[in-house]
């Protein structure tokens, strides 16, 4: 145990391609704060650069905000939404991929309908969603859901069809029912493209939540100050009213949050795949 | 390799054709199309052979020759265009457990144990009893993989691979083992174990095998009866009987007069079949025409 926690967070400090991670990011950030500064310091602003608020400033926000219970407000609508979309998403995108995978009646019946809905992207379906769903939040959920839905389907349709014939013919031939090579073949087949699909799916979860977010007005938005409608409004009334380093500080949280998401989701991928570790 | 004294899985284990009651395979005029009209080619044809219960019979024909075809209707994974295959007088009409084939490569089970592998079948019949366990182990230990029991397949070796899958046939002691080029992709020398351990666990079981395979060697070291095969479509060419005395090691075959004379005979057939197809302009064939052609030129 010891071992694994020396092996994860010391022997880093002594491996060059660490620091090179850390010297590049400082690097990043001072030339971003020297841009942004770069009217004060230099006298010269510099094209773009200057127009964008200073990592420092940023930060002073980000403290700021940290107290602010708004922000994590936005935060958890977000990711309640994001959570409720992706959830549904597997529900529902995992059988049905199955069902298209294992019956060829069932594919050729819903596989034109679902190539013909594929293409048209999750917020052509904000305004359809806004009038459909008799809630905003249904709507920007349902809009959630569609953004993570494709590509679980995808997914597990590839995954399910890709598993080698063999399998099927030597589970059939040790006296295998449909069922059970159903259950002990189809489905840890395709376990590994579902974590792909999911994700995959994740990420175009937290892109499109954003976007629905600031075409609809983020739902709940007035209840809790200017920051409540979900990280998506936040940067949205960050820019109407004129904070830019609050529009940053929104940016960097969907970053966090995706990257935290994905994270959670591979290492559960990990987890229930056993057979794809080394050793 | 030590062997539990219990007797019951012993039993079970050497049971071979005999606790089955059979074992004899049987393939009648059988032909084998696919597809139909102007793009139908025909890869079996009028074939007709038997297997023998008990004994190795071991196929050898040039590689696209059918064999794996004829292992997919022999198995019931497909049915033949024409003619019957039987299994002691039944009519093979789909997969089943007295026909069990070990796969080319491996087709184990990723997502399962090795263990898991091997309790595939039993566990799929609703047997995950005591006596199956047993017999289970008894396995895990006759090929070597007690150790490795926890392991999944992606975390062994090409031979252990092989192993598990022979274990995981022999727990359903099926009648006929179909074993379809089982040490093809292993490098030389673990492909000479694996060999050597196979004729040692054939010896001790005696169970009905059908073997196939594209190395003549192996053929020979292993088969009680050799089946040499036409190219495509194919056919039996000849039926070789192999008498050497077991248990057999591989060191002997090499000084064996009796050896060597069915692989020259066997190899005359083969490049036999190589010229033909030679001269319907097979690519694959001009390889083995010339090394043999060079091979029996040069004097000795």
């Amino acid at each position: 145990m010891t071992s694994k926690l020396v092996d994860r967070f010391v022997l880093p400090l002594f491996s060059g391609r660490f620091w090179r991670g850390v010297l590049a990011i400082t690097v990043f950030l001072v030339l971003w704060e020297i841009g942004s500064r770069s009217e004060s310091w230099l006298g010269v602003a510099m094209p773009w650069v200057s127009r964008v608020p200073a990592p420092t400033a940023v930060t002073a926000t980000f403290l700021d905000l940290m107290k602010d219970p708004g922000y994590w407000f936005s935060w958890y609508l977000s990711s309640k939404r994001v959570f409720e979309g992706f959830v549904a998403a597997m529900l529902i995108g995992i059988p049905l991929g199955l069902a298209m995978a294992v019956s060829r009646g069932f594919y050729g019946t819903m596989f034109p309908v679902f190539e013909v809905f594929r293409p048209i992207p999750p917020l052509a379906w904000v305004p359809a969603s806004i009038i459909f769903w008799p809630t905003q939040e249904m709507s920007i959920a349902f809009v959630t859901f569609l953004g993570a839905f494709y590509a679980i389907v995808i997914n597990v349709i590839g995954g399910a069809q890709a598993i080698d014939v063999r399998f099927f013919q030597a589970a059939r031939s040790m006296g295998s029912s449909s069922w059970d090579i159903f259950r002990r073949i189809i489905l840890p087949g395709t376990l590994p493209s579902i974590v792909v699909g999911a994700t995959v799916g994740i990420g175009i979860t937290w892109a499109v939540v954003v976007a629905a977010e600031m075409i609809s007005g983020g739902g709940s938005a007035g209840s809790m100050g200017g920051a409540g409608g979900g990280l998506g409004f936040f940067i949205w009334n960050s820019y109407v009213g004129g904070s830019y380093t609050q529009i940053v500080v929104g940016m960097i949280s969907i970053g966090i949050a995706g990257y935290i998401s994905s994270a959670m989701l591979r290492k559960l991928g990990d987890w229930i795949t056993p057979w794809l570790r080394d050793g | 390799m030590t062997v539990a004294e219990d007797q019951a899985p012993r039993q079970l284990y050497a049971g071979s054709g005999d606790a089955r009651g059979g074992g004899r395979l049987e393939v009648e005029n059988v032909s084998k199309t696919y597809g139909a009209g102007h793009f139908a080619k025909t890869v079996v044809q009028d074939c007709s052979f038997a297997i023998e219960q008990g004994k190795l019979t071991v196929m050898i024909g040039p590689s696209g020759c059918g064999k794996s075809t004829l292992i997919r209707l022999m198995a019931g994974f497909e049915r033949p265009s024409n003619g019957t295959i039987s299994i002691d007088g039944k009519p093979v009409t789909g997969p089943g457990l007295d026909r069990l084939v070990v796969f080319q490569e491996s087709a184990l089970f990723p997502w399962m144990t090795t263990y898991d592998n091997i309790m595939y079948g039993p566990r799929a019949r609703g047997r995950d009893n005591a006596e199956t366990r047993e017999l289970a182990e008894f396995l895990l230990q006759k090929v070597g993989l007690s150790v490795f029991r926890s392991k999944y397949p992606p975390q062994l070796s090409g031979g252990m691979q092989r192993r598990a899958e022979l274990a995981r046939a022999m727990v359903n002691n099926p009648s006929v083992m179909i074993l379809d080029e089982p040490f093809r992709g292993l490098d030389a020398m673990t492909k000479k174990l694996m060999q050597e351990y196979y004729a040692r666990l054939y010896e001790e079981t005696r169970r009905t095998t059908f073997f196939v395979t594209t190395d003549i060697d192996e053929a020979i070291y292993l088969a009680d009866r050799l089946l040499v095969m036409t190219n495509i479509p194919s056919r039996v060419r000849a039926v070789l009987e192999v008498d050497l005395p077991r248990p057999r090691r591989l060191e002997d075959l090499i000084e064996s007069d009796d050896a060597n004379r069915i692989k020259m005979q066997a190899l005359s057939l083969l490049h036999e079949e190589a010229m033909k197809s030679f001269a319907r302009g097979s690519k694959a064939a001009a390889d083995f025409v010339e090394a043999y052609s060079r091979r029996i030129n040069k004097p000795n």
